[in-house]
């Protein structure tokens, strides 16, 4: 292999930019087949409520309509729609249609017609009678005795304990951590509440199915699993898992919401039912209701330290609300957990949760998976720490973060796959990035303090902030992934991932390492992804594995075959072939004899010993290295209106490579975005019955392009040993800052701890006395 | 009701119903560049130029459009050969998910025919109606001032 990288570490175009750019058909819904019908879903108007008669006869009589179906025509088989490898962690509490209705928004009856308004009218035609129950509202009465049983039914499993509408709990605890606030000289110990947050993928959930000409269902479908979702379609439709066929096209936007298997079942259901293709799409609104979003929390943060700045104790204690099912309920909060914690070095780390069912709107996979929580309170935390202790918060970091060389205890007692044992930092760039990044900022000059407002002072008040996160690079233990590429006849090669490019460009990037494997310009690899029926096998996109793990296995894949090619160079050229190099399209000896891979492969189908260049890799591994990163904001309070304005953010990141700077430097970008929103305007308004009262882009606000900040995006490079060309992960991580950063920064500015996220006016001017 | 439209450089007589978006009529009839995201003209992802000016396509109705020339992101540009705007968004990694691109490139082609000199600022405000989840905007703001001036310099930088 060339010693110099060519394709590896450039900005490249996406492979699928120009399709992008023009339009031209290519997400699910932009498909047409004949006489497909669209299908509309009767949702609950109660949060909590027993289905005590439907009829769906009138529905079904409708001019246009070609099935209306209730629990009655599904077999009730509990299932869970959370997208993770099988057994799924998350309870089996789900039914594709139920006689019970969990929350404002439930699914009650489907209807499939020739028009989607002859749907719709169809939908007004189904008779349901509710015996309206009780329902739990707020998550702290969850568990209060007495509290209505959200999962009484007796099919639903794998709830910690469904009596009291625990869905899940966790309690681990490395050394003592009582012990740790004894031996503390101070100790902070605050309360932090963070909200539902919505994905608001641009692209809604869609789902097309239908029956091909062999009778298998083919579900084309926006999804980021396409493996979990034909195992757990099969599952759920107790159908075997061959005569499932799913094709992920293009995808608009997952953050997580897509790791979930919501349309898929019913459009299944009534495809097979019709024997007409199906298309179910999901409304705007049906987003902002029935969708998923990030998981609701309260979090107490007690940390210890001694007057020298050594942390000993971390306690860190959760309730969240999952709403009415358990979709990713215990490992989002263990996430909550495990990816914040061993950042500190601390002898005394615990970490407990209770995850509880409510009525209300159903949380899930949401890009960052639990973290951005814990880090909120972490973070806030070890700031309110440094200043207690007298120290600066860059400082108190530099001296207490995780070391290369270091084992994380909390991973080994919190893993959720099959990786117990202690994760050691091979690559750790965090120090480079707390260099660079505070001074981007102008850490140490523009400082305020948090002093008091000298009277000559306006309304408008700066502040700087800070934090720093990790997060992993896979589900350590529980990733599998496989490449295959064949050789074509022009001396192209073809890419088959059964990875799930949503948007994150891991198309571009495995090719990029295809193609620096075999030598060849990126345009040579031809990337086919995401059919099961045409690729190999792949976990899906989630936990940031693409580039890590799908890039092992496609190292290996390119490998295999550039062995295959330089053996059949060797006999043409008649040299050893281990000492032959691959580079520019062709196969030299350090003689100088060359031959290309066009002769290469013409040698290969039409010469003498024929032979198939095909190469093959499949990657699996315990490890999960983290990525790190130091950010730093600047905020400008206006302590009249209550605003705090974000005035530049920077991100300064080790990813250990980056295979593709300009994809790399994207991804934190939208993460940070994101988060803006989740940190200071992002929030689902509900009525006290627990409806979500503010299901539009106009009353629920992400940021739009004049709402940002500046920012700067700063890569830094610690090459991890386990990683292709030395990659980590890069997509998660940077979405766990902006909400401490500018909470910590605010106090810098006017001396406010506000600890209620989003930070919106009200709260600001509250917490300053001015309300 | 048939209205007469000239879609994407093509003189079309389309049937349709009273009540139909412009949105729904260009997709049904194969333009699905245009993208059905909110469905009330808050995200911008539908954008299309009706006789030159970028409209929400989702919140007009297809009759309104009777007798206009109508352009889709597939009328800017073909993938062998890619406008300015859709050349510097490639280029420039401005294109992740790719859901709101479309509006994204229409809103700036009608911008920049007004205004071929923009500022940062300036661009910032006119995607004040196109929403993006994926890119923090940063880059399809380089996209098109890369974009203006390569326009000003006189090609399409392909």
């Amino acid at each position: 292999m060339a010693t110099e990288l060519r394709v590896v570490g450039t900005p490249a175009r996406k492979v699928d930019a120009a399709k992008l750019v023009t339009g031209y058909g290519t997400f699910t819904d932009d498909f047409f087949l004949p006489g497909m019908l669209h299908a509309k879903i009767l949702t609950s108007p109660h949060a909590h409520a027993r289905i005590t008669r439907i009829d769906t006869s009138r529905a079904a009589d409708h001019p246009g309509v070609h099935a209306a179906i209730s629990h009655h025509d599904v077999a009730r088989i509990p299932y869970t729609s959370a997208g993770q490898s099988w057994p799924e962690p998350s309870p089996y509490d789900q039914y594709i249609l139920d006689s019970k209705v969990r929350f404002v928004g439930d699914y009650v009856a489907v209807v499939a017609a020739e028009t989607p308004e002859a749907a719709e009218d169809a939908l007004g035609l189904i008779d349901v009678e509710y015996e309206v129950l009780p329902p739990v509202l707020d998550m702290h009465d969850s568990m209060r005795p007495g509290a209505p049983v959200i999962h009484d039914e007796p099919e639903s499993h794998g709830m910690y304990d469904a009596e009291r509408n625990v869905a899940a709990h966790i309690e681990v605890e490395v050394g003592a951590v009582a012990d740790g606030v004894t031996e503390a000289d101070t100790v902070v110990s605050e309360d932090y509440f963070v909200q539902y947050q919505q994905h608001t993928c641009l692209e809604p959930h869609v789902t097309i199915a239908w029956l091909d000409e062999d009778g298998r269902l083919v579900l084309r479908t926006s999804t980021q699993i396409p493996y979990h979702c034909r195992r757990m379609v099969a599952f759920a439709l107790d159908i075997p898992v061959r005569d499932v066929h799913v094709i992920k096209p293009r995808v608009g936007g997952g953050f997580g919401n897509k790791q979930e298997v919501v349309t898929e079942p019913l459009a299944a259901v009534l495809a097979i039912k019709t024997r007409r293709p199906v298309k179910l799409e999901y409304t705007r609104r049906d987003e902002f209701t029935i969708a998923r979003m990030r998981h609701p929390q309260h979090l107490t943060m007690t940390v210890g330290a001694r007057r020298d700045g050594s942390i000993t104790a971390t306690h860190m204690k959760v309730l969240t609300n999952t709403g009415p099912y358990g979709t990713h309920a215990l490992t989002v909060t263990g996430n909550t957990g495990s990816k914040p914690l061993p950042l500190y070095r601390s002898p005394n780390i615990r970490f407990e949760a209770d995850i509880v069912y409510t009525n209300l709107p159903i949380s899930g996979a949401f890009r960052g998976y639990g973290a951005p929580q814990g880090f909120f309170a972490l973070e806030s935390a070890i700031d309110e720490m440094a200043l207690a202790l007298g120290s600066d918060p860059l400082e108190f970091r530099r001296a207490n973060h995780i070391r290369k060389g270091d084992t994380d205890p909390v991973s080994a007692a919190l893993a959720e796959g099959s990786a117990k044992k202690p994760r050691v930092m091979r690559s750790n760039g965090l120090p480079e990035c707390l260099e660079r990044g505070s001074e981007a900022i102008g850490w140490t000059a523009k400082r305020r303090g948090g002093m008091p407002l000298r009277p000559n002072e306006g309304p408008l008040v700066r502040g700087l902030g800070m934090c720093c996160l990790m997060q992993g690079s896979g589900v350590a233990g529980d990733e599998l992934a496989a490449a295959s590429i064949k050789m074509n006849e022009d001396a192209s090669f073809t890419l088959m991932l059964g990875s799930a490019d949503i948007g994150t460009g891991s198309d571009t990037t495995l090719a990029q390492i295809a193609a620096e494997v075999l030598g060849v310009p990126l345009e040579k690899i031809l990337v086919r992804s995401g059919d099961t029926d045409h690729v190999t096998f792949d976990y899906g996109a989630y936990a940031s594995s693409t580039a890590y793990i799908t890039g092992q296995s496609v190292l290996k894949a390119a490998e295999d075959a550039r062995r295959q090619i330089v053996s059949v160079a060797g006999q043409m050229l008649q040299e050893d072939a281990e000492a032959l190099l691959v580079a520019d399209e062709r196969v030299s000896s350090s003689s100088g004899k060359t031959v290309t891979l066009q002769e290469i492969v013409m040698e290969c189908l039409y010469g003498e010993e024929k032979t198939l260049i095909s190469g093959r890799g499949t990657h699996a591994t315990k490890e999960s290295p983290p990525p790190f990163v130091a950010m730093f904001v600047e905020v400008e309070v206006d302590i009249e209106m209550g605003t705090i304005r974000p005035i530049h953010l920077v991100t300064a990141i080790d990813i250990g490579k980056a295979l593709n700077p300009a994809i790399c430097e994207g991804q934190v970008e939208g993460a940070v975005t994101q988060s803006l929103g989740y940190a200071l305007t992002e929030e689902i308004v509900l009525s006290p019955e627990g409806r979500v009262l503010n299901p539009t882009f106009m009353d629920y606000k992400i940021l739009c392009a004049a709402d940002m900040p500046k920012l700067t995006t700063i890569l830094v490079e610690d090459p991890e040993p386990t990683g292709p060309f030395g990659a980590k992960s890069v997509a998660e991580v940077a979405i766990n800052g902006p909400a401490p950063a500018i909470a910590n920064a605010v106090h810098d500015a006017v001396g406010i701890r506000l600890r209620h996220l989003p930070m919106t006016p009200d709260k600001v001017l509250e917490a300053l006395g001015r309300l | 009701m048939i209205l007469h439209l000239t879609i994407n450089g093509r003189e079309q007589a389309v049937d349709c119903e009273p009540y139909e978006t412009l949105l729904n009529l260009l997709r049904r009839v194969g333009f699905t560049g245009a993208k059905r995201v909110c469905e009330s003209g808050e995200c911008g992802a539908c954008a299309v130029l009706v006789d030159g000016r970028a409209v929400d396509s989702c919140i007009m109705l297809a009759a309104q459009a009777d007798g206009s020339r109508v352009t889709t992101v597939e009328g800017l540009g073909d993938l062998r050969d890619l406008s300015a705007v859709q050349t510097a968004f490639a280029d420039n990694g401005a294109v992740q998910c790719g859901f709101c691109i479309p509006g994204m490139i229409v809103a700036a082609t009608s911008y920049l025919e007004e205004n071929p000199e923009p500022t940062e600022e300036q661009i910032r405000h006119v995607f004040v109606g196109n929403l993006c989840r994926c890119t923090g905007y940063v880059k399809p703001v380089e996209a098109v001032l890369t974009a203006a001036r390569r326009m000003r310099s006189g090609g399409n930088g392909d």
